[in-house]
């Protein structure tokens, strides 16, 4: 690792302790590449778990058209999920704990078995699923207001936060999880619907893209893990006082209340 | 095995027996190969070695398999071909053949296929087992399969002889990976052990229209019992089925052609359906 990415490494860390944004990445170093960005994630991830933290999972980013369209990219990215990120169904996030937050509702995967790339298939990964469940991931960045390219979110573990998962885990046994629908309220108003072929086609797919993706860096999904496939709509901005639901049909639901 | 099939031709020539030797096989994997990277059409091996035998077509599939593992593919499962009795009797034979099914052969339901990519395909509908526990021997049933199958689903399989006008014996087709080219598979998997597979109903439209109509019986009377036979035929060689495996048990209807632009719908009854769309060639 050379200097300047630890350096980068060192200013997204303490801009998420210190809940200070800072300039985009890619006005400050034009010249960062994507592989740099991801090893400046790599490197904030290491320093978290030398402090204790631990990795719980992985999430998949920029899964729609329209959002990869936005950014001017043909491909997803990813970002580690930690254990001080858990929320629990139904409970309170204070919004002093982040910067200009926003939620996502996904069909979370529970992995039963390892998967490990190249050559997986999203058949691979269904028949490593344990469980499906309900999940809100609340995307935040440490870049000011949001003015991201590819390279800024990656190194910015792809702009996660925190993630809430339902109470309710389900079996994919007779689950269609590309018609599995979606509806997303904010306090109580229907705001967005979507399905599961909203993340890069089905669910597993975008999981079969990232195992594939990080065995380049010689990482293995593990049996445990949460993985988070990609959103099934736009990104909702929230404020103080919502209250968000979303609603996954069979799979159940999950809430969060932003206080 | 041994006698070798020659369907609506005729050899002009009485052409001595050859042993198939090292360098022969690794020719004829290189034909197979090439042509289907190429995506053009060859004339049938058994034009040039009428003996080849079912032994030696199958160990030159092997070689083909592990030419595409050299090129970075994985080998995920395994099809089996001519499950129907119409289909058996017409090759002259009693029994079913196999051939691997590897990564790049998966395609998605949600990206539409290029006709580039084919010399003369033909859309299978296929019940896909995905198999849950290693299975190995050769005295397994189809209750040992169902047991062990974790899911099952619908699925299309898309075949693509590299033979002209998709004409070959039998020999020539397993050289040939059993005209292996690609395949689609559902999104809703069930578990096997509350359906009657035999019974399931199966519905082909092309564009809208119906084309085919059938149900699980047509393979070989039971799907499982045709996944069973494979095991057993891989189990005389000491192989077997691997935990994770795909398996496409078979056709359930006769094949059918498509074209650029076309849609083909395949809907079963309890296993939902699975599609695929072509894409015109530019």
């Amino acid at each position: 690792m050379n200097l300047q990415l630890e350096k980068i490494a060192d200013n997204l860390f303490m801009a998420e302790r210190n809940r200070k944004p800072i300039a985009p990445l890619t006005q400050m170093y034009p010249e960062l590449s994507v592989k740099d960005a991801y090893m400046v994630q790599l490197e904030v991830m290491s320093r978290k778990v030398s402090e204790g933290r631990k990795v719980i999972g992985k999430k998949v980013g920029l899964t729609s058209v329209a959002m990869q369209k936005m950014l001017g990219v043909n491909e997803p990215d990813y970002g580690h999920l930690f254990d001080d990120m858990k929320v629990e169904d139904n409970s309170i996030v204070k919004m002093n704990e982040l910067l200009s937050p926003k939620v996502e509702a996904e069909i979370g995967f529970i992995l039963g078995e390892d998967l490990k790339g190249p050559n997986i298939t999203y058949l691979d990964v269904m028949m490593a699923t344990e469980y499906v469940v309900p999940t809100l991931e609340i995307i935040d960045s440490r870049i000011e207001d949001w003015k991201i390219q590819l390279v800024d979110t990656v190194a910015d573990n792809g702009s996660s936060a925190k993630v809430v998962t339902g109470s309710q885990l389900t079996k994919i046994e007779g689950i269609d999880l590309r018609t599995v629908g979606m509806v997303l309220y904010k306090n109580g108003e229907m705001v967005a619907t979507g399905a599961g072929a909203a993340a890069l086609g089905h669910p597993a797919h975008a999981i079969a893209w990232l195992a594939n993706k990080l065995s380049e860096f010689d990482i293995t999904l593990k049996a445990g893990e949460l993985i988070l496939p990609g959103a099934l709509s736009a990104a909702l901005t929230v404020q103080k006082g919502d209250k968000i639901s979303a609603h996954f049909g069979k799979l159940g639901s999950v809430s969060v209340i932003f206080e | 095995m041994g006698k070798n099939q020659s369907f609506g031709h005729v050899l002009k020539m009485e052409v001595l027996r050859m042993p198939l030797t090292k360098g022969i096989d690794n020719k004829i994997v290189d034909y197979l190969y090439s042509a289907e990277k190429e995506r053009r059409e060859v004339e049938k091996i058994s034009d040039q070695y009428p003996d080849l035998n079912l032994e030696e077509a199958y160990r030159i599939q092997e070689k083909l398999i592990q030419k595409r593992e050299e090129d970075g593919c994985r080998r995920i499962g395994l099809k089996i071909g001519l499950t129907s009795k119409a289909k058996q009797e017409m090759m002259g034979v009693h029994e079913a053949i196999y051939g691997y099914l590897t990564d790049d052969m998966l395609a998605l339901e949600w990206e539409p296929i290029n006709f580039q990519e084919w010399i003369h395909p033909k859309a299978e509908p296929e019940i896909a087992f995905m198999i849950g526990e290693d299975l190995l021997g050769t005295n397994v049933t189809a209750e040992d399969v169902i047991r062990e199958t974790k899911y099952v689903a619908p699925a299309i399989e898309i075949i693509d002889s590299r033979y002209v006008n998709f004409k070959f014996t039998l020999a020539d087709v397993i050289a040939d990976n059993c005209s292996s080219s690609k395949f689609v598979v559902g999104s809703k998997w069930v578990s096997p052990k509350t359906l009657n597979l035999e019974d399931i109903g199966m519905v082909m439209s092309k564009n809208g229209e119906i084309a085919q109509t059938s149900s699980g019986a047509a393979v070989l009377g039971h799907p499982a019992e045709s996944v069973a036979w494979l095991v057993n035929k891989l189990g005389e060689a000491g192989k077997g089925i691997k935990k994770g495996d795909i398996i496409l048990s078979g056709a359930i209807s006769e094949a059918i052609s498509f074209a650029p632009n076309d849609n083909i719908l395949v809907q079963f009854d309890e296993l939902g359906s699975v599609s695929f769309s072509c894409k015109s060639s530019n």
